[in-house]
């Protein structure tokens, strides 16, 4: 008997091996296809902004898409709140337990699941024309369109979380601002959200983080110019994207410099998901 | 049982035929009327399930908080029907204390006692916030053992202190009526006595009407009782009178122990 | 009324009342935005892509982009269909699912054995970090450690290591998540009888959990099986059906990116797309079944 657990553990120790093995291996691999160019710009290829393949004069730099990336996910946020928001406390407070929330419940986790490919296509055929004839963008590229569709991919991450924060707030608490004559609102604005804050706030940093991240459907809309966006309609490119976008015949110093981008995101993205992590079991306890 | 409502003189509230019922079928609250004594503390008293809370939490209409409950009748405060006036108006002049005591716990001390202006949003300077958070606290013999801590949250306090704030918060508005349901159940005895004594107190200024299901503390406390069983309005009459000579036999079966 | 100071006035109510539903009605106008987007692209994938939907659309291999010009200009229907993605598709899943689901299961059911310890934690913290990666990064992963090392150009591994790497994660939590709900009793139950415990797992905790693990299953597959930027850097794409792991293959994210690019081929976008978006639909109605079915 003994001897048979102690084989289970052994092997289900084993398996537990395997998933920091990967992880490191990634760490690893990034870093080692990062070497050159840190090798042949040191840490400027941090700052610079400069990309430019050509033979001979080659010279590369992450912060057009460090800035892209973060300008990218930022309109999603902000775009994405007041939709989030409205969306989780429909679900979780105006009409909780009840059907309708149910089906608004599904609707949005139907969004989450739609592939990323598919948003691009959506983007490009409807959400462009749109900002063209908006006159914001000549060919309805950039930053800004590419924003609007991840605000919308995000709000479902963004909702989830709130949703169950909010369902949390204790019901006598509400019961006791009624019974002191407050409206709605004001229980929501004074009771609920003091009491939900610091949930909420983390499932915006986990939605930001999954922002960050996002590739086809800002491939398809950013406008794939590697420099820093002139404004907030022009185009640009994210770290995620200028790899799909460049990845094609790149190699030598560019492959370095494409894959040194992958091991920024990697770490960036680790960091912001580490802080929303953090946040929740802070208070959780 | 109707004879009580023209025998009490000077009635804060007038309960008419008033029932409750849940998704249309269950009647918790079957046609219940009778007249509150001003100044008084009148208990409702009954075992479990007979709509004592109900029947509390339908005088300042909670009940419209959730769809699937119908209330019918009338509640009648000094002379005004309260299906008149605005759920909000009505809550500011009776004021409720829960059974578990719930102090906000965003909210400081002194925050949470004048919470009742800040959710509706009317703004006091910031002498006449500080006047109504002492007085409501000493009312509540509450101001000595925390005027040093206003500024921290609630939650530090003891259970039974939890509760006084609890009432300071509902006093803050000088309402004609406080319920309160069972507020004294989650507490220790000597918290529970504190209370108690408090609420005698109060019945000076305020009119209290008070949902417990110990029948001793009725006794102990209250002026008036009511006796609910399975939603209807068994026996109502002076808390003496009752408990020694009970016109109902049901009644009478409570007080003797046959069933809780 | 009481003593009590403050506006009590009629005015201030009403505006009160006013802003009450303001704000309601401000929280309904911002959910149904929310979901329009859903409904919109449901819409038009349907309107545009039924009609490009019929028996070669499964069985043909995708037409070539000269085929695709001249239909285009005679206003037929592009001739052929995507088999060669639909196989592709599949084919990575079976492989990446190979991989993926025992090495999850395993784990999960490590982390549900080793619950609060210290060990368990740094682990689970791990797996977090590992589903956070964005899944272009697990794409230049599987290059290199397998289109560079171990077959030497682009194929149907690495694009199927690459999924591997994102469903392990996904399927590691919910498999936790399915056993911590299985009630205590039922594995004391099973040591009070001196069952050795791996068939205490195998014959009692799993099937306990079955439907849970399945689902986590299903929902880790409805994930990837809508990525294309990973399989832009390992699987490339390929004309015809192949069941070579060691060679390129296509999938049907590959295939709506292919015909996104092509403007000849631009109309075959919307049927691959509403094929792809039922297929996950259809995974996810499923685990909500069997979630409903068990309960």
């Amino acid at each position: 008997m003994i001897k048979s657990e102690r084989v289970v553990k052994g092997i289900l120790f084993l398996s537990s091996l395997l998933i920091i093995l990967i992880t490191a291996g990634m760490m690893l691999s990034l870093m080692n296809g990062s070497i050159p160019v840190f090798k042949e710009f040191g840490l400027r290829f941090i700052i610079s902004s400069q990309w430019n393949p050509t033979e001979g004069r080659e010279e590369y730099g992450a912060m057009a898409f460090i800035v892209g990336t973060l300008l990218t996910s930022l309109i999603a946020i902000v775009l994405c709140f007041p939709l989030a928001f409205s969306s989780s406390l429909f679900i979780g407070e105006y009409f909780q337990g009840t059907r309708i929330a149910k089906i608004m419940g599904t609707l949005v986790d139907m969004l989450a699941g739609i592939p990323s490919i598919v948003y691009g296509l959506w983007g490009f055929y409807v959400l462009r024309p749109l900002i063209v004839d908006l006159g914001l963008n000549g060919q309805g590229f950039g930053v800004f369109t590419a924003g609007v569709v991840l605000a919308i991919m995000i709000i479902p991450y963004a909702t989830s979380i709130s949703t169950e924060i909010i369902k949390m707030v204790p019901g006598e608490l509400k019961e006791a601002a009624y019974s002191l004559g407050a409206t709605r609102r004001d229980v929501i604005l004074r009771v609920l959200i003091p009491n939900a804050r610091s949930g909420i706030f983390t499932s915006f940093v986990l939605a930001f983080g999954r922002a960050l991240g996002e590739t086809m459907a800002v491939t398809m809309l950013i406008g794939n110019a590697n420099i820093i966006p002139d404004s907030l309609f022009g185009p640009g490119n994210t770290m995620a994207s200028v790899i799909a976008n460049q990845f094609g015949e790149a190699e030598g110093l560019k492959l370095s410099a494409l894959i040194s981008i992958g091991l920024l995101l990697f770490v960036i993205t680790g960091i912001i998901n580490g802080i929303g992590k953090l946040i929740i079991k802070r208070f959780n306890s | 049982m109707s004879e009580l409502i023209k025998h009490i003189s000077d009635p804060v509230l007038e309960l008419r035929e008033l029932s409750v019922s849940y998704n249309k079928e269950n009647t918790a609250v079957t046609r219940v009327s009778a007249g509150i004594k001003r100044n008084r503390v009148t208990a409702i008293m009954g075992p479990s399930g007979c709509g004592k809370s109900t029947l509390l939490r339908a005088i300042n209409r909670m009940h419209d908080l959730y769809p699937n409950v119908e209330t019918t009748g009338d509640v009648f405060l000094n002379g005004e029907d309260t299906s008149e006036m605005s759920t909000i108006m009505l809550r500011r002049k009776i004021g409720m204390v829960f059974q578990r005591p719930n102090p906000f716990p965003t909210m400081s001390i002194h925050d949470n006692v004048i919470a009742g202006y800040k959710l509706n949003g009317i703004r006091l300077q910031k002498s006449e916030k500080n006047d109504i958070v002492e007085k409501s606290l000493r009312d509540v013999a509450l101001w000595e053992e925390v005027k040093d801590s206003l500024t921290k949250k609630g939650t530090f306090l003891s259970g039974g202190q939890q509760q006084r704030l609890c009432i300071a918060r509902a006093l803050a508005f000088k309402p004609d009526v406080i319920l309160l349901d069972e507020p004294t159940s989650a507490l220790d005895p000597v918290a529970t006595k504190k209370v108690e004594e408090l609420l005698i107190d109060l019945k000076k200024h305020y009119t209290i009407v008070m949902v417990t299901h110990n029948m001793a503390q009725a006794a102990r406390i209250s002026d008036f009782s009511m006796f609910m069983y399975l939603g209807e309005l068994i026996e109502y009459g002076k808390t003496k009178d009752m408990f020694i000579k009970p016109v109902d036999k049901r009644t009478e079966e409570y007080l003797t122990g046959k069933f809780s | 009324m009481s003593e009590a100071p403050g506006n009590s006035g009629d005015r201030t109510l009403r505006k009160r009342m006013r802003k009450n539903r303001i704000f309601a009605g401000g929280v309904i106008f911002f959910s149904l935005l929310t979901i329009s987007p859903i409904l919109l692209i449901v819409y038009k994938l349907v309107a545009k892509g039924y009609r490009q939907i019929n028996f070669d659309f499964f069985t043909k291999n995708a037409p070539d982009t000269y085929e695709a010009m001249l239909a285009v200009g005679a206003g037929e229907i592009i001739p052929g269909g995507i088999l060669n993605g639909i196989a592709g598709s599949l084919y990575m899943v079976f492989i990446a699912s190979l991989i993926a689901i025992p090495v999850g299961l395993l784990i999960g059911i490590f982390l549900y054995d080793q619950q609060s310890k210290r060990y368990a934690g740094i682990v689970r913290d791990i797996t977090d970090i590992l589903q956070g990666v964005p899944s272009i990064v697990l794409g230049l992963i599987a290059y290199f450690w397998v289109v560079k090392n171990i077959t030497n150009g682009f194929s149907a591994l690495a694009g199927s290591t690459a999924l591997a790497i994102m469903m392990m994660p996904l399927i590691i939590r919910s498999t936790e998540e399915t056993l911590k709900m299985i009630p205590e009793t039922i594995r004391e139950a099973g040591f009070a009888l001196g069952v050795p415990y791996h068939k205490i797992i195998l014959r009692v905790l799993i099937p306990s959990g079955f439907s849970g693990l399945l689902t986590g299953i299903l929902l880790a597959i409805s994930r990837i099986i809508g990525e294309t930027a990973p399989l832009m850097l390992t699987a490339l794409g390929s004309m015809e059906v192949n069941f070579q792991i060691d060679k390129p293959t296509s999938a049907i994210p590959l295939l709506i990116w292919e015909f996104y690019n092509d403007p000849n081929m631009v109309d075959l976008i919307w049927s691959s797309s509403l094929l792809l978006m039922m297929m996950v639909l259809l995974l996810n109605l499923l685990s909500r079944q069997i979630i409903s079915r068990r309960s």
